[in-house]
């Protein structure tokens, strides 16, 4: 295809996926208008401007993709403005975002990803469905961190939105990079190929020394403390099983190629028991059930001074697996020998590949990737977990996926009170198996 | 602090360094207010040939180092002494009494989301994955602990400890055939570290200077800096580090070639380490493709001024991105 055909396929493309979305283009200045060079220019916004928004920023710029970021929206001037300063410092001319492009506060959003061919959806996750649904209705391309959700509501639409999207012939990212990398494609590709015999067992962790903490500061309204230690609240995180231990969970499906039928689980605050830490738990222990009866077992905790591991491995018929992020991924057969190794050294970064992949596609004018599905129920599949620990009661997937229990505040604005508020003492009520009730 | 405390304090800390420069010996570091310690072995003063004719073109011209006494980490520094300055609750556990307010006032690394371990286990493991902010920031929690002032060796310091008095290729001679005797590396190590000590230690008493896990020193990594170390400046010779990358490694580690672990072999830190760091700015904490390199302790028999402790420990990261 030469360049000029290639840019009238493009511009279909793109031009299908606007009609698609309600007849008006609102996108029209990336590829309408002449043969001119600036006519390549696939116009990005970044909304959530954190270090991890940042992050997906740098790399989607760092793509070969012709690209120029348009806008930016953030709930907080500060963190818009620091993210700012790093792109523009980094990427000089790629980065057009004047003052008028810059939206603060919580609805900000629409109008950034109005500008935009391709949004980055980088906020902490309690956010995702609302801006995943209003980029699909917009009509645009997606790039979305994980999780994608925090609640069964939140599910319902990003699957709802999926939809839409699979419709329009949008491409969707979503960053579980280890979906990217070739360590777990390539062993991946030989465990489907039958390469361990079906998948019997498994046990996946995530169990490290924790995250970050934002301490309480005066004069902050109990939204704007939420907001800034969002790790804590669920409305906002969904709890390290979700945030974090979603990624190996997914490994998990992807390795069953299925989602569990039911999950019991037990978990508790064990190390963080303090104000500084919300409602969340500290640790989680998780069984899958498949439709087959095959059970994984998952693991999570942020404990300090324990052996940490962060991995997965799996037990089939005919051998076992362990795959990690540091780029591990070993077949054995059943009498124990290797069978498969994947070089840890030279693997290319899974963050960067993601956003590669993705902005090839949409040059040539291809619909390559619709992750919104399966990551919508890799999501599902850890907050189910999260049901479970704190409920104490077995969760069938059919009728969690049903429940009406939003966590989201009835009211975005910096003097509205989210939906779990703390004591006199500034303790937030904890979740107890036994009474707890989560669907 | 008020200034008569830091009065006799400093009084206290010349009168130990007095006794230790009379017998320059070996010890056992407590470290304040828990119940670990480690062993540090003396390292005598003098002159060495830096460098190799056999290795590559950055370890020429081999040419004459001369080096006032230190002390060096009998051991790697294991997590078992590392974890209380990364884990502040930990830490808490780790002490007998309260934290005391100048130790508790230490920068701590960001928590790793990973597990630092990789799995290769932690108990007398060697702490591994940090940067080079990160070590050095450890280097000053020790001393907000002890008093005493712990560094990281300077490339110089690190060859000559390794060499232990020898010319050859490796501290026991050239065979690399002997080599598994001392240390963990590619051909015996199970791609994994091992406890420390358990190899033979060379003749100044180190153990695992080879392999393991290779280890930070001071300087910048520049190919040719050997050809300007002439003169004055073959006294205590350091390459300062002003900018972020590269930094030299030393040792090589449990995933290296045995040539990588020879004395005088020099390698360079990488932000290739970082790259699965998925946050703008990058940590200045944490290499989480880097579980192969640790650290080991130095500590100058006479200790610089106090503004020059500072100066050392309270040097601003430089933003990775």
């Amino acid at each position: 295809m030469n360049k000029e055909e290639l840019r009238d396929k493009r511009r279909e493309f793109i031009k299908a996926s606007a009609l698609v979305a309600g007849g008006v283009m609102l996108n029209q200045f990336a590829f309408a208008g002449g043969h001119s060079s600036t006519d390549d220019t696939i116009k990005i916004a970044l909304i959530g401007c954190g270090d991890r928004g940042t992050g997906a920023a740098f790399q989607a710029l760092s793509t070969k993709a012709n690209l120029k970021l348009v806008a930016m929206a953030d709930a907080f001037e500060d963190r818009l403005t620091s993210s700012y300063q790093k792109l523009a410092e980094r990427f000089k001319d790629k980065v057009d975002v004047p003052q008028d492009r810059r939206f603060v506060g919580f609805d900000g959003y629409a109008k950034a990803i109005a500008l935009a061919d391709v949004v980055l959806l980088v906020t902490p996750p309690g956010f995702r469905p609302m801006h995943f649904e209003e980029a699909v209705k917009q009509g645009k391309h997606v790039f979305m961190e994980k999780p994608v959700a925090v609640d069964a509501p939140g599910i319902r639409k990003v699957l709802a939105a999926a939809e839409l999207a699979k419709q329009k012939k949008l491409n969707v990212v979503v960053g579980l990079q280890r979906r990217y990398q070739a360590n777990y494609r390539e062993t991946l590709k030989r465990i489907q190929d039958g390469a361990i015999g079906d998948i019997v067992g498994g046990q996946v962790y995530w169990n490290s020394g924790g995250v970050w903490v934002k301490k309480r500061q005066p004069n902050q309204t109990e939204m704007e403390y939420q907001m800034r230690n969002w790790y804590y609240f669920n409305w906002l995180c969904g709890d390290h099983i979700v945030e974090q231990h979603v990624h190996n969970i997914d490994i998990a499906n992807w390795v069953k190629n299925a989602y569990p039928v039911s999950v019991q689980g037990t978990g508790s605050r064990a190390w963080r028991t303090g104000k500084d830490y919300g409602e969340i738990y500290d640790n989680h222990a998780v069984e899958l059930t498949y439709a087959d009866g095959s059970v994984i077992y998952s693991q999570c905790r942020h404990f300090e001074g324990t052996a940490n591991r962060v991995d997965e491995t799996f037990q089939g018929t005919k051998g076992r697996t362990y795959l990690s992020a540091g780029h591990n991924g070993i077949l054995w057969d059943h009498k124990g020998k290797e069978i498969f190794s994947h070089p840890t050294k030279g693997n290319a970064n899974p963050y960067q590949t993601e956003h590669d992949e993705l902005f090839e596609a949409i040059s040539k004018g291809q619909f390559k990737f619709q992750d919104a599905e399966r990551a919508a129920k890799s999501c599902f599949t850890a907050i189910i977990g999260r049901y479970a620990t704190y409920s104490g009661q077995i969760i069938k997937w059919d009728d969690a996926l049903k429940a009406d229990n939003s966590l989201m505040p009835d009211r975005l604005a910096w003097d509205a009170n989210p939906k779990l508020m703390p004591d006199a003492n500034g303790l937030y009520p904890i979740p107890t198996p036994g009474k707890t009730k989560v669907v | 602090m008020n200034s008569k405390l830091s009065l006799a304090l400093s009084l206290v800390f010349c009168a130990f360094q007095a006794s230790a420069q009379e017998k320059h010996e070996g010890y056992t570091q407590q470290i304040n207010g828990t119940k670990l310690s480690f062993e540090m072995k003396a390292i005598p003063g003098g002159e060495f040939l830096m460098g190799s004719k056999k290795g590559k073109a950055d370890e020429q011209p081999v040419h004459k180092v001369k080096l006032d006494p230190f002390y060096m980490g009998t051991y790697e520094v294991t997590w078992d002494i590392y974890e209380p300055f990364l884990y502040k609750d930990y830490e808490t556990t780790q002490s007998i009494g309260a934290v005391p307010a100048n130790v508790d006032a230490v920068t701590r690394p960001t928590k790793p989301y990973l597990d630092m371990t990789f799995g290769m286990g932690k108990e007398n493991h060697p702490a591994l994955a940090m940067t080079h902010y990160n070590a050095i920031q450890f280097c000053k929690w020790l001393y907000a602990r002890t008093g005493v002032f712990y560094r990281l060796p300077t490339e110089a310091e690190w060859e000559y400890a390794s060499r232990a008095g020898n010319t050859t290729e490796y501290a026991f001679g050239d065979d690399e055939a002997k080599l598994g005797e001392y240390a963990w590396y590619k051909s015996n190590s199970e791609s994994k570290t091992h406890q420390v000590g358990q190899k033979k230690p060379n003749q100044w008493g180190l153990h695992d200077m080879y392999g393991n896990v290779a280890e930070w020193t001071y300087d910048q990594y520049k190919a040719d800096f050997y050809a300007s170390v002439k003169g004055d400046k073959a006294n205590n010779p350091v390459a300062v580090p002003d900018k972020l990358y590269s930094n030299v490694i030393r040792g090589g580690s449990y995933d290296d070639q045995a040539k990588e672990l020879r004395s005088a072999a020099r390698l360079a830190s990488d932000p290739v380490w970082k790259q699965l760091d998925p946050q703008i700015p990058k940590s200045n904490w944490w290499f989480p493709e880097a579980p192969f390199i640790g650290m080991r302790l130095v500590r100058p028999v006479t200790p610089p001024s106090k503004t020059e402790i500072d100066a050392y420990y309270n040097r601003a990261p430089i933003a990775d991105y």
